[in-house]
């Protein structure tokens, strides 16, 4: 196993998210327990309406969990409560997300929507064009960095959406089903990326699918079912080298 | 930080650009609203300013001359020269009617002057005052008439030898300067056949026509038939005295009804053109809620484009402030477009328009600062919709 003893990425303790009250209630987390080490990728399966999206969502600061604890790189960020900082900068400093779609800014070039982020967190407009440039470089999608989003195909947009996830270094990111909509030539690319970023930056990265292609290259998997997780081992698929169309 | 409403705009300028067009033809008719009531307003400024009067002597009891009928006997002014304070006293008549010009017809205002009165047009931008006493006119170029035309008026035509600018009526109408006892003849005098069917009546009624006085009947006839009538008396004032001083001696002893500039002003401004300046107000509100309601209307439904867009800058970290500050822009934007094209066409028809439009740089001030607030205030709605937007919308289900 590739957990780093000293300091997981994240580390959740006895999770659980309830939707509304009373009789109406739904316990859509039952106490979920979850570490990712900093550079490990792993992936998120369970039928529908197990509590994936609500697990991915209380990660991201995007819906308050109802009780148990997140740490972010050893640090409490939430227990009882979110810890000193507003859930929209923990969002922004410490948190990327990647979606099924791209979802980028169809009014901002390539570069922009890369820099946006870091622009959002207070940086110069040429520190966070540098630091874009530096990342789409990284994704090789360098040479669209001043197309306009509609131009480009939408392998290029996720790798772009995938740069911006990392723009602010978090320390996790946070991917739904992010090959969804592709076929199985380009979600494997994806997943080879996904790994290639979490390597380079050593970011965790949580990976929400159902996508059978994907689901043997991953080390380690989380399955949650019913609102609990089980850890299992993965395959950990080798990732052959990607054609060069992709590239 | 770059801006995102001027990155979305940029991206989708041929929809701002379209929208600013219609919004900016309906800014171009509120401005020439406006532009017409100044021209109105403007009218009777000058129609008071050229007049050279300080002083209008009328009729008791009326508004006149311009804004109510009003006549007086046209021996008043020499009684007026006697007293104090006043410099010179001019009688004038003003009539409205259509004259003839070629094909077409048109609306002017005919002014009797006395040669060097004041009432006279001050200034000539071609030919010269009128110098014979009949028959001889100076006309506004609004008219169309040039130096030499013949111009006819009742009963007899006019040579057109000088022409002014800006002389207008308070409605506007172009003024037809022609000498006083001409103006006076059609305006008062009766035509023959009334002249005849009266003399008639006078003749066969034994009252009028007693046997035994046979000079009573010719003598009531003629007194009947005089023109002598005139609708206003001019007066300049001597220097250092003060019009109201003067107005209220002429007031007080002669019983006729005296007007300085400034109640001049106000009978023609606050009372002659109120109901008009009514009219033109429920106009322009009418036209600045259609306005707030168009912008209100296109960029709620421009931001209802792009809450998925929305929802992903609120989940990388937007703060709301930044949504509101790109809806906020874009509708100012808007609003900046559609001022430019409403100014630029309001400039380009305005003479167009058979009445003076006058488009005051102050007024376009106004209706920029307007149009501002307007598209600020139509930005709410669409600024709550986005704020309402939940950030956990990108991510989904
Ligand atoms: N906003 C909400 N209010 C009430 N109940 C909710 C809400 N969102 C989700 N749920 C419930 O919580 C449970 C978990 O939902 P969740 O969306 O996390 O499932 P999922 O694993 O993502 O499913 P899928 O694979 O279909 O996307 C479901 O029973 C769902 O009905
Ligand atoms: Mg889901």
């Amino acid at each position: 196993m590739s957990i780093s003893p000293a300091q997981p990425a994240i580390e959740v303790h006895g999770l659980r998210k309830r939707y509304g009250t009373g009789d109406a209630a739904v316990d859509a987390l039952k106490g979920v327990d979850l570490t990712v080490a900093p550079g490990e990728v792993v992936g998120l399966i369970g039928p529908s309406g197990s509590g994936k999206s609500t697990l991915l969502k209380c990660l991201g600061a995007v819906i308050e969990p109802s009780a148990g604890r997140i740490a972010l790189s050893g640090k409490p960020v939430y227990d009882g409560g979110w810890r000193n900082r507003d859930p929209r900068a923990l969002r922004r400093d410490s948190i990327g997300f990647v979606f099924q779609a791209p979802y980028l800014i169809p009014f901002l070039d390539v570069t922009d929507n890369v820099a946006l982020p870091l622009m959002l967190a207070g940086r110069s407009n040429r520190e966070a064009r540098q630091r874009a440039r530096e990342l789409l470089t990284a994704l090789q999608v360098d040479h669209r960095a001043q197309a306009a989003i509609s131009q480009l195909s939408g392998g290029e947009q996720q790798r772009v959406a995938i740069a911006r996830a990392l723009a602010n270094q978090p320390p996790i990111v946070l991917a739904d089903e992010p090959t969804a909509p592709l076929d199985s030539e380009r979600a494997l690319a994806v997943v080879r990326i996904l790994n290639e970023m979490a390597q380079h930056y050593q970011t965790a990265i949580i990976v929400v699918t159902h996508d059978e292609k994907i689901i043997p290259t991953f080390k380690r998997l989380y399955h949650i079912r019913d609102g609990q997780t089980y850890e299992e081992t993965g395959q950990g698929a080798t990732l052959a080298e990607p054609p060069a169309k992709d590239r | 930080m770059i801006s995102l409403a001027g990155r979305d705009i940029l991206h989708s300028w041929g929809k701002y650009v379209f929208t600013g067009l219609g919004l900016g033809l309906l800014i171009g008719v509120t401005l020439s609203m406006a532009g017409i009531y100044r021209g109105m307003v403007d009218d009777g400024k000058a129609l008071l300013a050229n007049s050279g009067a300080d002083l209008w002597v009328v009729q008791r009891d009326t508004l006149g001359p311009y804004a109510e009928p009003s006549s007086l006997r046209d021996d008043i002014y020499r009684s007026l020269l006697g007293l104090p304070g006043v410099l010179r006293a001019a009688n004038v008549t003003y009539l409205t009617m259509q004259i003839q010009h070629g094909s077409q017809d048109a609306r002017v205002m005919v002014v009797g002057i006395e040669r060097g009165g004041p009432g006279e047009p001050r200034y000539l931008i071609a030919g010269r005052q009128i110098e014979r006493a009949h028959y001889e006119a100076v006309v506004d170029v609004n008219t169309g008439f040039k130096l030499g035309d013949r111009i006819r008026i009742r009963r007899h035509d006019y040579e057109i030898v000088g022409l002014t600018r800006r002389m207008v009526s308070a409605s506007g109408d172009p003024m037809v300067f022609i000498p006083l006892r001409d103006a006076q003849e059609a305006q008062f005098l009766k035509d023959n056949d009334v002249i005849v069917n009266e003399r008639a009546r006078v003749r066969t009624n034994p009252v009028l026509n007693p046997p035994g006085l046979p000079g009573m009947a010719e003598t009531i006839s003629r007194s009947q038939e005089s023109s002598r009538m005139v609708n206003a008396v001019l007066v300049q004032t001597a220097p250092g005295w003060a019009a109201e001083e003067v107005a209220a001696t002429i007031r007080r002893w002669k019983r006729l009804q005296t007007y300085t500039v400034p109640q001049m002003e106000d009978i023609l401004i606050a009372k002659l053109i109120a109901t008009s300046a009514r009219q033109i107000g429920v106009f322009l509100v009418i036209l600045a809620v259609v306005s707030a309601a168009i912008v209100s209307f296109i960029i709620y439904t421009m931001t209802l484009g792009k809450l998925r867009e929305i929802a992903v800058l609120k989940l990388i970290g937007a703060r709301d402030r930044t949504i509101a500050a790109m809806i906020l822009q874009e509708a100012l934007g808007l609003g900046l477009i559609g001022f430019m094209v409403g100014k630029t066409v309001a400039t380009l028809w305005a003479p167009y328009f058979p009445k003076y439009v006058l488009l005051e740089p102050g007024d376009a001030v106004r209706g920029f600062a307007a149009v501002m607030t307007l598209c600020a205030i139509a930005s709410t709605l669409a600024i709550r919709a986005a704020l309402r937007v939940d950030p956990a919308a990108a991510i989904g289900g």
